[in-house]
């Protein structure tokens, strides 16, 4: 069985009074280990689709089972376990709380997640900060980071749980390029390791490097590269 | 639980403003029902202390002690009432009292009694009295003698009693005679005969329903109006007025100290929505953001009762005694409970916000 298997996703939002037809009827597979870039112009219901892999977001009709779990019927307690246990989410923005340490946004999910002891939680953490090379910075609050540490410590936080699964929703597009490119180098290395990584990208160049790219156009998948 | 603790410990200004404002309401609510509790404790003490169920007055005198006067020949047709066990004379006399050592009047309330009042020892020899140990804050001492009413009618003060005051004037527990001769003195219009007293408390007999004795002792002499102790204790000038006014002070304190926190959290709320997104992003479910905000209520609404608690037993101290404050555990835990109540429920205004909060919009992924 496919570790992501989407079947008829359709998804509707209402802007301006207007209704958006973001997924429309989107089947797709994801295998254990696959790169995927989702990529499209704004708008197009590529970060959607992000969100309703990652159970940030419920389809209005069609099926999305990840790892054997049907999310599409999930309830709120599910998906959040599933999210926290299940998935490594990397923001355009970072996202970290600037009032916390890099060591305290990365346990940020073992908290949430009532994982362990303060010290098994710590280390945890570090390890994660290691992982991403970052372990002298433990201490520092994001704002005595640079950008690319700081999607490096958001990457760290995606990492500390384990997840079989991160998606990263335009991972470099607040970097320049030299910092991008070392946050892509190091996602591109945790796929390596095994974890699925899905990312939702404008950047050709980004996409150029996954295994298989994803273009969504009005809410439907019109082109792919690699194993469709 | 962790998510709430950590971020008040990290924080911990960012809540400081609401637990000072509800420690502020904490000082009043506290002050306020002092106040209330004071005035109410000084007013009623003498009919409070009262061991015997009932109270009869004259009709006439529209429940008022001090113009009320029951005559012996009524008194006979209480006791034959069935149901009466006893009954027992009482009368008031308001006075000023000449305090040795002090220059000014002590407000006193002399009483005669012929006994079964709670904690006032048997009625003292003619001349001697029982004081309440208020007076002690106006100069009294065990041994003075104390002069009251115009004619300095000279009562020596042999012993305290607590809590008996009558309309917040220092109780003199004398026996009835005492009691004659300062009211007749006093107000001469006023004056009653012997054995004739203001009040003849009843003391029901076992087994007998009190409401039941009370319509048939006013069908019986067809000039009284018997009523019950908690009766007579609302029935006092002004106190069903203070309690009514009090009431509603306190209980629109403890509306501002909800709104405080609802508007204190609804605005935490919408300030915190991105991070609460992550935090749902993260795996938090709305159910655990929900107990963190009703965490950081009650641990708000705790460090701000007991630094409201601790100004409130400051101010205590620094208030003159003249002024009847008197904070009992039983009104502090009535302020606990209710500014935990308001608390809780304001809090819960912003529940809704946060179960409403959709991870992806607040932390702004795109379509």
């Amino acid at each position: 069985m496919a570790f992501v298997q989407c079947t008829g996703l359709c998804k509707t939002y209402t802007v301006g009074g207007e209704q958006v037809r973001a997924l429309d009827h989107v089947s797709l597979t994801v295998e254990r280990g696959d790169f995927i870039a989702i990529c499209g112009p704004s708008g197009s219901g590529k970060s959607t689709l992000a969100n309703v892999i990652g159970g940030l977001d419920q389809p209005d009709s069609g099926s999305v089972v990840v790892d054997g779990v049907d999310l599409a019927r999930a309830k709120d307690a599910e998906l959040s376990a599933y999210r926290n246990s299940h998935i490594g989410f990397v923001f355009q923005s970072f996202n970290l709380q600037s009032h916390e340490t890099a060591l305290e946004n990365v346990i940020s999910p073992l908290v949430v997640g009532g994982v362990g002891k303060k010290r098994t939680r710590r280390a945890k953490g570090m390890r994660a900060l290691e992982r991403v090379g970052l372990a002298d910075r433990a201490g520092h609050k994001p704002t005595q980071l640079s950008g690319g540490q700081r999607q490096r410590v958001a990457i760290a936080r995606a990492l500390v749980n384990n997840p079989a699964l991160i998606i990263a929703d335009e991972p470099t597009g607040n970097l320049d390029s030299h910092r991008g490119a070392e946050v892509m180098a190091e996602l591109e290395r945790l796929n390596r390791e095994g974890i699925t990584l899905v990312i939702i990208t404008h950047d050709q160049a980004v996409a150029a490097r996954a295994g298989r790219v994803l273009t969504i156009k009005d809410g439907t998948i019109t082109e792919t590269r690699g194993r469709a | 639980m962790r998510l709430a603790l950590r971020e008040l410990r990290r924080s911990r200004r960012r809540f400081v403003p609401t637990t000072v404002a509800l420690a502020l309401l904490v000082v009043l609510l506290l002050m306020l029902g002092g106040l209330l509790d004071g005035l109410y404790i000084g007013s009623t003490g003498a009919l409070r202390s009262q061991d015997d169920e009932l109270v009869a007055f004259d009709r006439a005198a529209r429940e008022s002690t001090l113009r009320s006067r029951v005559e012996p020949a009524t008194r006979a047709e209480i006791e034959a009432v069935p149901g009466v066990r006893s009954t027992s004379g009482f009368g008031i006399a308001l006075v000023g009292a000449d305090v040795p050592r002090t220059d000014e009047l002590a407000d006193a309330a002399v009483m005669g009694y012929e006994g079964r009042v709670g904690g006032v020892p048997a009625p003292p020899a003619p001349g001697r009295a029982w004081a309440d140990r208020s007076l002690e804050a106006r100069g009294v001492r065990i041994g003075d003698v104390v002069r009251v009413g115009p004619t300095r009618i000279p009562l020596r003060v042999i012993g305290w009693v607590d809590d008996t005051n009558y309309l917040q004037q220092g109780g003199l527990w004398v026996e009835p005679g005492t009691w004659r001769t300062v009211l007749a003195e006093s107000r001469p219009g006023a004056a009653v005969g012997d054995d004739v007293f203001q009040n003849v408390w009843i003391d029901v007999a076992s087994g007998a329903d009190p409401l039941r004795v009370a319509a048939a002792i006013d069908a019986a002499t067809g000039t009284t109006r018997t009523i019950t102790r908690a009766e007579a204790v609302l029935a006092l000038p002004g106190i069903r007025e203070q309690n009514a006014t009090f009431t509603q002070i306190i209980g629109v304190t403890f509306l501002v100290a909800g709104l405080v926190v609802a508007l204190f959290f609804a605005l935490l709320t919408l300030e915190r929505t991105p991070m609460l997104g992550v935090l749902k992003a993260l795996g938090a479910s709305s159910r655990q953001l929900v107990g963190a905000l009703m965490t950081q209520t009650v641990a708000v609404t705790v460090v701000a009762f007991v630094v409201g608690g601790v100004v409130a037993l400051g101010l205590d101290r620094l208030i003159p005694p003249e002024v009847p404050l008197v904070v009992t555990p039983g009104r502090a835990l009535f302020v606990a409970v209710g500014i935990f109540v308001a608390a809780v429920i304001g809090g819960a205004v912003s529940l809704r916000r946060i179960i409403r909060i959709d991870p992806a919009s607040a932390i702004g992924t795109g379509t």
